[in-house]
């Protein structure tokens, strides 16, 4: 990739609002053709990570490069290369979808030749062949959805951004976004998207980079940062609050990492757990270990 | 995927300061825009000045014939187009712009395409101008049904009103970044609006003015404008006419320069 090797290079990068550190020494690099997950509650900084990106946000501090281009100062070649599709939904409502789609292949200067094919191809992308001439905001939340993705895509860009893209969407229409992204994975479309559903990293991420408090503070495949914090298999064990606590209690004097889940305390590595200790804990339910668990491990954060 | 693949996106080979390809790029989504809404903004920019026309013209020329040497249906027609320049072009640049940026978030998504800030406010602004350029001439076709008699210099008055529309654009996208929510809007309307197109010579000559508004209105584009639409309806004197339109020009470049800048501080963070 332009001889530097990543599609993107983020070293220390700093981004202040007044007293708030929105991006607080981020460093970041994606392989090409990989998707890298950056996975964190509200607030961590992920969003402002996107808008460095595309040199809409400026950063007080670091370097960024994106394909090989300093950003700010070269964000204009990068913005031509990337896709971008932002969390809020600024589609033009009163255009159809195929007009959205003429103006952002405009905008992303597909040449005049080709306009025509490239509209029609980001509509059957998007699954909205049929509805191309139907008013936007007649079209339902998901169908809308895939066409603000499909809007990012009509360039066929090497590298796309996808800030949270199902958040606020029913499960099944999460599940349809999940396969089109899973494509663009396949086609070599280097691919970063912010999250904070643990299952969507989970399922799409090559890489995931766990952020708190506008830093990385851990980076791996999902199985590796699970071998690493939280091991394969967890127990959870329900109960009274003092029965809690004693749950927590004992895995901590057996040096095993627990967490509180809702209305349960869970054990985790419970691959690790000895049959004397197995006795102490009582009747629990085991069920894999998820990023989630090492997500809170990490942050003593909740993700919501 | 059924459908023929296209060319994957391709790196710019190099890039200058202004780029035409991003200026059409916005020009597309607006023409595209203005297929939805041609009908009501024809309507209104006719309707507005046959209203001015009908009531200053019966209600105001039925006490005086003739004012600052023109019949009155021909200084009226003439002032008129100004007042129909000046609010298509500052209204569209205040309201449209603001609603784009802070409500529909339109901008963010254009910038995150190979479009700059400059580009983006030389592509509005332009579009907008180009617009108030043709409506103006709203008036001017009015009033000829109403008895002004055509010339030829009549032709000048869609790049009048382009160039006065500019500066009004760019001063309304320059106050669509400066004010904090959109019922501010009322201050500059009432505040600055008004008496720019009031003073300006539009419907009754500066001449019975005191002094110290004579001197203002030197100051105010849309007097310029009014006095161009007028030369080139009548008679152009090349040596005044070209200091109108230099006085338009910088008009034009300052509140460029402001639109601009507040504009990026409002867009980039």
């Amino acid at each position: 990739m332009d001889g530097t090797g990543v599609a993107l290079r983020v070293s220390g990068a700093v981004k202040r609002y007044g007293a708030v550190t929105a991006v607080d020494g981020l460093d970041l690099d994606i392989r090409p053709g990989t998707c890298l997950g950056l996975l964190g509650p509200n607030g961590a900084g992920k969003s402002t990570t996107m808008r460095l990106l595309t040199g809409q946000s400026r950063a007080d501090a670091g370097t960024i490069e994106v394909m090989g281009y300093r950003i700010p100062d070269q964000s204009k070649q990068a913005r031509a290369l990337m896709g971008v599709v932002p969390q809020q939904d600024n589609l033009d409502i009163e255009l159809t979808a195929r007009q959205n789609l003429e103006v952002f292949a405009h905008l992303y200067r597909v040449p005049a030749q080709s306009r025509r094919a490239a509209v029609d191809w980001a509509l059957d992308l998007a699954h909205l062949t049929d509805r191309a001439d139907t008013k936007t905001e007649k079209l339902s939340g998901g169908m809308r959805r895939r066409l603000l993705i499909a809007r990012g895509l009509v360039h066929r860009p090497k590298f796309v951004l996808l800030d949270e893209p199902t958040v606020g969407l029913d499960p099944q229409v999460r599940q349809e976004l999940w396969s089109l992204v899973d494509g663009l994975r396949s086609e070599g479309v280097t691919v970063l998207m912010s999250t904070h559903y643990i299952e969507e990293a989970e399922r799409l991420a090559d890489d995931v980079a766990v952020m708190s408090h506008g830093r990385v503070i851990a980076r791996g495949r999902p199985s590796e940062l699970l071998d690493e914090h939280a091991g394969r298999t967890a127990v959870e064990y329900y109960g009274t609050p003092q029965r809690l606590q004693e749950v927590q209690d004992i895995a901590t004097a057996a040096g095993l990492p627990s967490r509180r889940n809702g209305p349960a305390v869970s054990v985790l590595r419970a691959d690790r757990i000895s049959a004397e200790v197995a006795d102490k804990l009582g009747d629990g339910v085991h069920r894999p270990a998820s990023l989630e668990d090492v997500f809170v491990l990490l942050t003593g954060e909740v993700i919501e | 995927m059924t459908t023929e693949r296209t060319a994957p996106a391709r790196p710019m080979t190099r890039v200058r300061w202004l780029e035409m390809s991003a200026v059409t790029g916005v020009w597309k989504r607006e023409t595209t825009l203005f297929r939805r809404y041609w009908l009501s903004t024809t309507f209104s920019s006719v309707v507005e000045p046959t209203i001015y026309l009908l009531a200053f013209g019966f209600g105001f020329g039925s006490l005086v014939s003739v004012v600052a040497g023109y019949r009155y249906i021909e200084f009226l027609g003439t002032g008129v187009v100004a007042t129909a320049v000046l609010f298509s072009s500052a209204f569209a640049g205040m309201f449209a712009t603001f609603i784009r940026r802070v409500f529909q978030k339109s901008y963010d998504a254009i910038l995150a395409t190979p479009v700059d800030v400059h580009e983006l406010v030389a592509a509005e602004a332009s579009w907008i101008a180009a617009k108030a350029g043709v409506y103006g001439c709203a008036p001017l076709l009015v009033a000829i049904a109403f008895g002004l008699d055509p010339s030829w210099g009549m032709f000048l008055v869609p790049l009048i009103g382009f160039l006065t529309g500019l500066g009004f654009a760019l001063f309304g996208i320059w106050v669509s970044a400066i004010v904090p929510s959109i019922d501010s809007f009322n201050y500059i309307i009432s505040g600055v609006l008004t008496p720019l197109f009031l003073v300006a010579g539009t419907f009754f000559p500066l001449d019975g003015l005191p002094q110290w508004a004579r001197a203002l209105a030197q100051v105010n584009p849309l007097y310029h404008c009014v006095q161009l639409v007028r030369d080139a309806a009548f008679h152009v004197r090349p040596l005044d006419d070209l200091y109108h339109a230099a006085v338009l020009a910088v008009f034009a470049a300052l509140m460029g320069f402001l639109a601009e800048r507040k504009m990026r501080a409002r867009l980039i963070d």
